[in-house]
């Protein structure tokens, strides 16, 4: 039944991409209500499936490498609906669907929707932990889609090649400053995540603890590099999306060794 | 009742025949001389119109007539460059007209601020009667939806509007830029106006001759700097237009890469407007430099003109699916009006009725 509110949720992603692929081959891009509406009402039956999954389960619905995607798709679109229009980045929609719909879609196609037997209880510094983890993730994959922005923006600019997405996509030094503010929250979160980690109460592997500081450190790098000024913004956009893809890598190595050790 | 629009514009007659009915007639005369019931007068510096309502026929040369300086002119001098527009094809005519479609620059804001003018001058002397005003306010209803629905006013097409566009791209509000202006002719004065007028307060004017900074300072604000200071400046500024007559560029990288230490994260925008150019090509190849020529800046406003363009059927769409509800609405109210209580039968679309 849950997994019938996921497809509705894919669906509306789909159409936000769809809509924006029409636009962008007839040449006319513009950042409108349908991307947020269809972002929202896919938001919508995200929660109902995490709900009736979690209601099923007892405990939050990250149990396997499935439930993880779509709650980190489900984290990606609530970050966008909170920050999006925040920062006046409405055009972040346009970038946000795509990779929710990647995250869906392959959860969905993907036979990974394996149920394990419940051996430990629920444990809510365990629920903690990955949640706030998965959710920091969220905010890292907004700094990385608006790290997408700004190297687009910046190109066009460079290149003196201005395309009609150049006058939707936000001032250079506004993207700049929403990245820095989403890697603030996003480092923030990862370290409440990794420190109520701590407190869980199993022993985790080794590797996992040691993956997961390293991609704190990645973060605290790229922080301490912006705030020294050491880089300039274009190369903290580029580390963004190399953040985030170690991010991602880390959550499924992070899955997989939990599921062969059978860790909810 | 006959619709119509008589005129000249860009299209058909070049400035000379233009000026010759330029400022000679206004509606309420035309409306007198012509025997109109509703007239409406149109004059830019691209186009010449006359929106009229009338009862009877009335022809090119009448209205031609009551336009020109000179009346006694033989038709044969001026009829060729009028065009004539009835009806539905009047209504479409006025919608493109007032969205900028029609105009020299495609998409170009003015037009509509002139329409207005147009159409208040004609109401307060009376010539406008109830099927003109529907028919403009219509009209400004439609090119509101149609720069709402479109990109077709996006882009700027001047050498001006493109520097500002592009400084709002990088800076977002311009009023806490800092921008230094090296060469205070008449070139950068044009560009440097335009920034001011978007909100730039903090304005530096570096010149050889120091007096003639100040006479620009004195123009449009800000202070002015020595000559020999001028490379120091780029440590703080934001936004850099030059344009001197040097023979030899005045900004390097090699002048310009140290002092990008510290200003890592802020970018700094060039604008050269000079020829042969004052900064050096390969800054652009700087981290966070973005370097506009006079060539690049054209190129912007190229891009931005075809970009426009592409939008042009997507504007005439909206024209179209209001001509239809317009027409439709006119005949449905004219209909209305002109049938006895309990008359079921329609009559024929008033806007069609006559052989014009």
């Amino acid at each position: 039944m849950e997994r019938y509110f996921l497809i509705a949720s894919t669906f509306c992603f789909l159409a936000a991409v769809a809509h924006t692929v029409i636009e962008l081959r007839t040449g006319v891009f513009r950042p409108g209500r349908f991307n947020f509406l269809a972002i929202a009402l896919g938001f919508i039956f995200q929660t109902a499936f995490l709900w009736i999954r979690g209601q099923e389960l007892g405990r939050c619905p990250i149990t396997n490498l499935f439930e993880v995607f779509v709650f980190l798709a489900w984290s990606v679109a609530l970050v966008y609906m909170l920050v999006g229009s925040a920062y006046r980045l409405s055009l972040m929609g346009v970038f946000t669907a795509p990779l929710v719909l990647l995250l869906q879609g392959l959860a969905l196609i993907a036979p990974i929707d394996t149920r394990h037997p419940v051996t430990v209880p629920a444990n809510s510094w365990l629920e903690f932990h990955a949640s706030m983890s998965l959710v920091a993730y969220g905010v890292f994959a907004l700094a990385c889609i608006a790290g997408v922005m700004y190297l687009l923006q910046e190109r066009q600019l460079k290149m003196h090649q201005l395309h009609s997405i150049f006058y939707h996509l936000p001032p250079l030094t506004s993207l700049f400053a929403a990245i820095t503010r989403l890697l603030w929250w996003g480092f923030a979160l990862y370290t409440m995540g990794i420190v109520s980690g701590f407190f869980t109460g199993h022993p985790l592997p080794r590797i996992q603890i040691m993956a997961a500081i390293a991609l704190w450190l990645l973060y605290a790098a790229i922080l301490q590099a912006r705030h020294l000024k050491w880089l300039a913004p274009k190369r903290v956009a580029a580390l963004c999306i190399i953040g985030f893809s170690a991010a991602l890598v880390l959550l499924w190595g992070i899955t997989f060794t939990a599921e062969l050790h059978h860790v909810p | 009742m006959n619709l119509f629009c008589i005129g000249l514009s860009h299209h058909t007659a070049n400035v000379a025949i233009r000026e010759e009915f330029a400022g000679n007639a206004t509606a309420e005369s035309i409306a007198r001389d012509a025997g109109c019931a509703e007239a409406l007068l149109l004059t830019t510096c691209n186009r010449v119109e006359v929106y009229g309502v009338s009862n009877k026929w009335i022809s090119t040369d009448e209205i031609a007539r009551s336009l020109m300086a000179k009346p006694n002119l033989s038709p044969d001098n001026y009829a060729p460059p009028f065009y004539r527009y009835e009806d539905n094809k009047c209504v479409q005519h006025l919608f493109r007209v007032a969205s900028g479609l029609d105009s020299m620059v495609v998409g170009e804001s003015e037009i509509f601020g002139q329409a207005k003018k147009a159409y208040e001058s004609a109401r307060r002397s009376g010539a406008v009667g109830p099927y003109l005003h529907r028919l403009f306010q219509r009209a400004f209803r439609v090119a509101k939806q149609v720069r709402t629905h479109t990109d077709i006013a996006r882009g700027a097409v001047s050498v001006g509007s493109v520097a500002v566009e592009l400084a709002q791209r990088i800076f977002g509000k311009l009023s806490e830029c800092k921008v230094l202006v090296l060469g205070a002719g008449e070139t950068s004065e044009r560009t440097t106006r335009a920034l001011v007028s978007r909100g730039v307060t903090d304005l530096r004017v570096s010149n050889r001759s120091l007096d003639r900074a100040r006479e620009l300072t004195q123009a449009v604000g800000g202070r002015a700097v020595p000559f020999d200071d001028w490379a120091a400046q780029c440590r703080e500024i934001d936004i850099l237009l030059t344009s001197t007559a040097s023979e030899t560029p005045l900004l390097t990288s090699e002048i310009l890469a140290p002092m990008l230490w510290h200003r890592s994260d802020r970018p700094l925008f060039i604008i050269d407007l000079a020829v042969p150019r004052d900064v050096d090509p390969s800054v652009n190849e700087l981290e966070g430099v973005y370097l506009y020529d006079i060539d690049s800046i054209r190129s912007v406003a190229e891009q931005s003109l075809a970009l426009r363009r592409q939008q042009v059927a997507a504007a005439e769409a909206i024209i179209a699916d209001h001509v239809t509800e317009f027409v439709d609405s006119i005949s449905r109210g004219l209909n209305r009006a002109s049938q006895p209580p309990g008359h079921s039968s329609l009559g024929e679309n008033p806007l069609h009725a006559s052989e014009l």
